[in-house]
């Protein structure tokens, strides 16, 4: 079971309540994933939002810079927004970084994003939304899949390529391409017919209850006959990991009420309940907040349900100090990894 | 014996009526806008019990639901829906789905606009203020006193009974919140709409709706 993080940035925040710089959050980012390397993360996923409180608008940027400063981790988006970006740009993007890596630790996961700012913000109709996203996922599985640089593609979503060179090429010829889905059935069972692996996004509920999706997400793929490593499940939800459970519950909720006020801002919502999170924070639910007993045995438990092979977090919301994020990723890495592998084998 | 319920769409929303009315003992029908074979895997594995149809089977239930993304309505069928009690759980919520002119431009809520569109349908709007994931999580039987209420809008009153008879098996108290004009008490952005109540504390706001 591979352990991971991801973050879509988070600007810090000062005595005051008012946001620090984003460029500091972008740096704390790098650092982050510098730091998870070291300590011996598996995996880091970036972006992609597009707020001030969340600023890693650009994975591919941020990846390439930590392709050339680490030397073990996978790296990868989480999510491209594909369907408002440029797919010869992304692959290219990517592909730069998995040179620059020596190949085979970039991965990008392509997904419709939960929200829709990057269609005002690209200059896109969200009329096309279903279109745009089935149009440029074509364009990069063509041109991942291709066997040469040169490339043949049409459709309407994006100027049609007749022929012409994208550049460079992956180190092992292709990169690991996933589907990010929120969880709605149709898209696990699309994802199983492309064989391409899936990443599940549970932010809320219980995430025992994607194991139905799982299902068809793997019996769509054999149907359609995709078998072998390609068919895999990842996991990302909400956890932050300190050497306390009531630590870990303290040092996130915070972060959680700003995120939750900044989102009932735009959403209309109601000032968040202390209650609603508390009723969150604790198996079988969706946030993964404990020590690392607690958060070990519940990826292990969930893990009796959806078979993923690798679970990642996102701590870093609402302005979470900095060393409490760095001491998560070490907690993750040097505690839970081993706990988690311990309980996998005594199963 | 119980009405039939088809459902359009088979996303988290249509996914999750679903397994709550098979579960309440309903017979049910799942389409969406590919071929039934196609939803065939998903419907036996992600709603076991209920069936996948076409979508002109599924219109042919006795109460049909509505619970596809709101800016794909004009793919329904008016034809197939003349005459069909329909519920609209459908939402027009601007800051997660864009802005859509259809919508924006009309001073009427969005269930009116679709329930125009539709022409002939008896439109009743009800399951859009409550989250897929809540849907089956907060029933109760019916008499607890902590039971979640949904509110009911509707012009229809025999189609808004057969609705409150419905919401009433799938563990929820179903309150008349008025004519389907009155579904503005919970759309987005409302207190209804963001929170969760009883009977009673339901009927006071339908009353009078307040912004969250």
């Amino acid at each position: 079971m591979e352990i991971g993080a991801y973050s879509f940035g988070d600007t810090q925040l000062n005595p005051d309540g008012s946001s620090r710089s984003t460029a500091e959050a972008t740096k704390n980012l790098f650092d982050a994933i510098v730091h998870a390397d070291r300590v011996g993360l598996d995996y880091f996923g970036v972006g992609e939002h597009h707020t001030v409180s969340m600023p890693a608008s650009s994975p591919g940027t941020i990846i390439a810079a930590a392709a050339a400063a680490t030397t073990q981790i996978t790296l990868g988006s989480a999510a491209s927004i594909i369907g408002t970006d440029d797919p010869v740009r992304v692959f290219q993007q990517f592909a730069t970084a998995d040179a620059i890596s020596g190949g085979g630790r970039i991965e990008i996961t392509a997904g419709r994003g939960s929200s829709v700012e990057t269609f005002p913000l690209f200059g896109y109709d969200l009329n096309d939304y279903d279109e745009l996203y089935a149009q440029k996922l074509d364009l990069l599985l063509t041109l991942n899949n291709s066997a040469t640089a040169n490339v043949t593609w049409s459709g309407t979503a994006r100027p049609s390529i007749p022929e012409l060179d994208v550049v460079p090429r992956p180190v092992q010829g292709s990169l690991p391409i996933w589907i990010a889905t929120g969880g709605s059935a149709p898209s696990s069972a699309r994802a199983g017919r492309l064989g391409l692996p899936l990443a599940y996004a549970i932010i809320g509920g219980q995430p025992h209850r994607f194991a139905p999706l799982a299902q068809l997400y793997r019996q769509s793929a054999a149907a359609a006959g995709h078998t072998g490593d390609n068919i895999k499940v990842s996991v990302a939800t909400f956890g932050l990991v300190a050497p306390t459970k009531k630590e870990a519950v303290e040092r996130m909720y915070p972060g959680w009420v700003n995120l939750n006020v900044e989102m009932g801002r735009l959403r209309g919502w109601p000032a968040p309940q202390k209650a609603s999170y508390l009723a969150q924070v604790d198996a079988p639910n969706a946030y993964f907040v404990g020590d690392p007993d607690d958060v070990a045995e519940r990826i292990v438990a969930l893990h009796g349900h959806l078979g993923h092979m690798r679970h990642f977090f996102q701590g870093d919301h609402g302005g979470l100090p900095h060393e409490y994020l760095m001491e998560s990723i070490t907690l993750l890495a040097t505690e839970v990894k081993p706990r988690v592998e311990r309980l996998l084998a005594a199963k | 014996m119980h009405p039939t319920i088809g459902i359009l769409g088979a996303g988290r929303v249509g996914t999750a009526l679903a397994r709550q009315a098979v579960k309440a003992g309903y017979r049910v029908r799942i389409a969406t806008a590919q071929p039934a074979a196609d939803i065939e895997l998903l419907v036996n594995i992600v709603t076991p019990g209920a069936e996948a149809v076409e979508a002109s089977e599924a219109a042919a239930s006795d109460l049909v639901i509505m619970a596809i993304p709101l800016h794909k309505y004009r793919t329904l069928s008016p034809a197939d829906l003349t005459g069909k009690v329909v519920i609209d759980a459908m939402n027009y919520w601007a800051p997660v789905d864009g802005v859509h002119d259809d919508f924006e431009a009309d001073a009427r809520t969005s269930s009116e606009v679709v329930a125009a569109f539709l022409g002939g349908s008896h439109v009743v709007k009800s399951l859009n203020h409550i989250g897929y994931h809540e849907m089956e999580e907060d029933d109760r039987p019916a008499g607890d006193a902590s039971r979640r209420a949904l509110a009911v809008a509707g012009d229809d009153p025999a189609a808004k009974e057969l609705v409150q008879r419905f919401i009433d098996r799938l563990g929820y108290d179903a309150v008349d919140a008025g004519p389907l004009a009155a579904g503005r008490a919970f759309q987005p952005a409302t207190a209804i709409f963001t929170g969760s109540y009883t009977a009673p504390e339901l009927h006071a706001l339908v009353r009078h709706p307040l912004a969250a």
